[in-house]
């Protein structure tokens, strides 16, 4: 019974660190704050520490205060060095990380033995200690501290995302817009900066100080992949991050290892999947929407050199292979190519004797008129003759319906390309 | 402790020798790198790196059971490449921003070797406390054939850097260019960040995973406050890697429970805040002091040109202090340590019924007219401003004015304008409102 109930806080400890996190995670990330998260995450160590020293235990207010405090330092020490002494943003925010941290390591490593914190702790936190660490109220039993401490922070970051949903929206995505409607965007950096640090601190005697990072930025870069709605994104974070609470802690059960780290693990194989998966963001989905593309453009390829074969010499026979060589691609995909102009039937026979069909030799029609159009339009434009192609070459399969209407009227109705050449009537 | 510095001092102890020299190379090849990453805007890329290789340490431990260097720096370089790459491939493929894909790829590289590490702890029966010392590094861990993998590591390094120098040189400055004298910057590049990742390896054992970001990042920007020039700044920054490694080290040493890596970063951040604060030029006291230099300059113009006006004006010489003071509308202490400072200079005397300029007080004071009536009659001229605006600016401008260019602007308003340049009027004659200002437009 002792034993089920201890994992189900452990669990629950996890879960509200994990969703505390991914909430703020997701704007830091939209804000390309997440260097600045990292920063944080890293600088409050001395912060902590201090506070550790000075109260002689983990009472939660000091802590809270140190890290805070410290949490300040680094945003204002990242800005003074930035803005003032000229030092490149990612230099300073590296500067002042490490050296803060490094004091944190030196305060730890030469108190440690003195007071309960100690470089493990730092790096991975003690989350499987969670159970023990009762919150004793006039001789009363309230449950594990941390999950207190983490479910206040986590209601706090509902409370500001909700209250502060539509400010912190606008400064995300436009500050100059968000000053002039009267909402100040420095404010919402700080504000948002402190939340961070308090949740840092928060996290901090669960999963340590630098895997609290992954907590941050992960969940909401992952759900960045699969929604393009803000409300989503952040429901998305927050279920990523409970997945790997739950997975982490049976996952570090299977391989005896720290909790924390597994759970960064799940987090790292959630966001791998993404980054494969997810669609129109995801690698497999840009392959495929590069492929077709490939394919579209080798298809025009293939039809546009047949309709200007057949301009000058319109007994000529061609071979699949010759076909397949016009798509001036690679040959696989011009393979793929042909099959696909095959089964649309804009192609007819094949081996020794390829023919274009009525409905193909009218697609390649257009394809020629989009190509002479737009040399005539960039000739108009005064581009010397020998650049005309290249471009043409490009934009000719985007060129459709209106856009041919109007680059018609822009050229007045050419008869023949700076060529000289007819341009074909298309339809 | 006494003892401890004694024989760390005194050099006689092999194993001192070993960890100085490793601390040695470890500062200077990252204050070396450090100097081309930080001017690529590539400063926390090798933090992503170093975090990235804890997991490939754990792995070739696992794999190979042994705890030799060439075998972890192996498994860590494998490691940090792959990061690397993650990121590109993060960066390039989605819309992920860089700053998010450095953080993801830091923190679930390091998640995976805390696991790892855990795991084996927990697991394995051997000895494992050596993994351990890549976390935050301990130097006292150099024996002699770790340092002749270091040593081997960092004469590449530098070898490298010397036959590429003048390749980075143009990446850092002008990619494009590079572009179009048909290198490849991207090739460039990469080399560049593969002898990252071997700089990290090189001090990986010393310094550990988590800071050693900041021997690449700190040394060199501390540097940068010296100098205007490449080759200085990285050798600056180099003999400032050197310094803070062995200086670290020492210090660390003195207190065996303390890591090497953070004091290590420690005294390169206390070299970084001096360079900060005294560095020449870009320094904060040399730039206050400049500042505070171009004020006194500033005032001393005005009050010179207060003289010469009223002189203008009134046709006297000499002027009470009172009278200065309405003419420039300052407060009386103001103008009485400018007097006075004027005075030190030879440029104004003291004579009856008050201050009268000196021959080169009149000289200087005159050029000083000259300019602030020349730029306003070059703004008027030019249709940058209406006669009613073109003090304030003048008043800026007068003291920065060269007198190459008081002869072009003089050539160009004769010429064009016809204007008289031996005695250049007041583009506002006339106007009984005008005053001469120091700080307040009339």
């Amino acid at each position: 019974m002792v034993e089920i109930s201890g994992t189900a806080w452990i669990i629950i400890t996890a879960i509200l660190a994990a969703s505390s996190c991914a909430l703020l995670g997701s704007f830091l990330v939209l804000r390309r704050m997440a260097l600045l998260g990292d920063a944080l995450s890293h600088a409050v160590l001395p912060g902590i520490a201090i506070a550790f020293f000075l109260s002689g235990s983990r009472a939660v207010l000091p802590m809270f205060l140190g890290a805070a405090v410290f949490g300040v330092i680094t945003t204002l020490l990242v800005e003074t060095f930035h803005r003032r002494w000229r030092v490149p943003e990612d230099a300073s925010i590296g500067i002042v990380f490490t050296a803060l941290f490094a004091i944190g390591v030196v305060l730890v490593s030469a108190y440690a033995g003195e007071v309960d914190l100690d470089q493990e702790c730092v790096l991975y936190g003690e989350i499987a200690y969670t159970p023990w660490d009762v919150l004793l109220w006039e001789g009363q039993e309230y449950g594990p501290r941390p999950v207190w401490i983490l479910g206040t922070v986590l209601v706090l970051n509902l409370l500001l995302v909700t209250a502060f949903y539509k400010e912190l929206v606008i400064s995300s995505f436009d500050p100059a817009m968000a000053v002039s409607v009267g909402i100040s965007a420095t404010l919402m950096h700080y504000v948002l900066m402190g939340a961070v640090s308090l949740t840092t601190v928060a996290a901090f005697e669960s999963v340590g100080a630098i895997l609290v990072v992954a907590m941050l930025i992960v969940p909401g870069a992952a759900a960045y992949l699969w929604s393009d709605n803000l409300v989503r994104i952040l429901l998305i974070a927050v279920g990523f991050g409970v997945i790997a609470a739950v997975g982490g802690y049976y996952l570090a059960v299977v391989w005896d290892s720290s909790i924390a780290g597994a759970m960064v693990v799940v987090l790292g194989v959630i966001f791998l999947t993404s980054l494969l998966v997810a669609p129109r963001q995801g690698v497999v989905a840009r392959m495929c929407q590069r492929l077709l593309l490939s394919m579209r453009v080798a298809q025009d390829h293939m039809l546009l050199n047949m309709v200007r074969r057949e301009e000058v010499a319109e007994a000529w026979r061609w071979s699949r292979g010759e076909v397949e060589r016009a798509a001036t691609v690679w040959r696989p995909i011009a393979r793929l190519a042909f099959g696909r102009l095959h089964r649309a039937r804009l192609l007819t026979g094949g081996g020794g004797e390829v023919r274009l069909s009525e409905a193909g030799r009218l697609r390649g029609v257009q394809l020629l008129r989009n190509h002479r159009l737009w040399e005539t339009y960039l000739s108009k434009l005064g581009l010397p003759p020998d650049h005309l192609h290249d471009p043409a070459d490009a934009v000719e399969h985007f060129i459709d319906g209106d856009l041919r209407r109007e680059i018609d009227a822009e050229v007045a109705a050419a008869q023949v390309d700076p060529q000289g050449k007819e341009i074909p009537r298309g339809e | 402790m006494l003892d401890n510095v004694v024989r760390f001092l005194s050099l006689s102890d092999a194993n001192v020798r070993f960890v100085l020299l490793g601390s040695l190379l470890i500062g200077a090849t990252g204050g070396l790198l450090g100097s081309f990453a930080v001017l690529r805007k590539r400063s926390l890329v090798g933090d992503a790196l170093a975090h990235a290789a804890l997991p490939g340490v754990a792995v070739a431990f696992m794999l190979s059971g042994s705890k030799s260097l060439p075998v972890l720096i192996l498994g860590a370089t494998i490691a940090g490449v792959i990061g690397v790459l993650l990121i590109q491939l993060i960066v390039n493929f989605t819309r992920i921003k860089a700053d998010s894909a450095i953080g993801i790829v830091l923190s679930v590289f390091f998640g995976v070797g805390i696991v790892l590490l855990t795991h084996i702890q927990r697991t394995s029966a051997g000895n494992q406390s050596g993994l351990d010392k890549f976390l935050f590094g301990q130097a006292a861990a150099i024996v002699d054939d770790d340092l002749v993998v270091m040593s081997v590591l960092a004469a590449f390094i530098i070898l490298a850097v010397l036959l590429l120098y003048k390749e980075f040189k143009v990446l850092i400055f002008d990619s494009g260019f590079m572009q179009s004298m048909g290198f490849s910057a991207r090739l460039v590049d990469l080399a560049l960040m593969g002898l990252i990742v071997l700089t990290v390896m090189v001090g990986l054992q010393a310094v550990g995973v988590v800071l050693i970001a900041a021997m690449l990042i700190t040394p060199a920007v501390a540097a940068r406050f010296w100098t205007e020039r490449l080759h200085s700044m990285v050798l600056l920054s180099t003999v400032f890697g050197a310094c803070s490694g062995m200086a670290g080290t020492f210090l660390s040493s003195l207190a065996p429970r303390i890591p090497t890596g953070p004091v290590m970063v420690l005294v390169a951040t206390g070299l970084f805040c001096m360079s900060a604060l005294f560095g020449p030029r870009r320094g904060l006291v040399a730039r206050r002091l400049r500042e505070r230099g171009n004020r006194q300059r500033e005032s001393i113009h005005h009050l010179l040109r207060a003289c010469v006006e009223l002189e203008e004006r009134t046709r006297k010489t000499a002027f009470p202090r009172e009278e200065l003071a309405g003419e420039l509308q300052w407060p009386r202490r103001r103008l009485r340590s400018q007097v006075a400072a004027l005075q030190r200079q030879g440029l104004l005397a003291r004579v009856e019924g008050g201050w009268q300029l000196t021959g080169s007080g009149r000289q200087e004071g005159l050029f000083v007219v000259k300019s602030h009536r020349l730029w306003e009659h070059y703004l008027v001229y030019r249709d940058i401003l209406t006669t009613d605006h073109v003090d304030r600016p003048a008043d800026e401008v007068e003291h920065l004015l060269t007198p190459e260019i008081i002869a072009d602007l003089e050539q160009l308003l004769e010429r064009e304008q016809g204007l008289d340049v031996a005695s250049i009027v007041d583009v506002h004659q006339g106007d009984s409102l005008y005053r001469r200002g120091g700080q307040e437009d009339g």
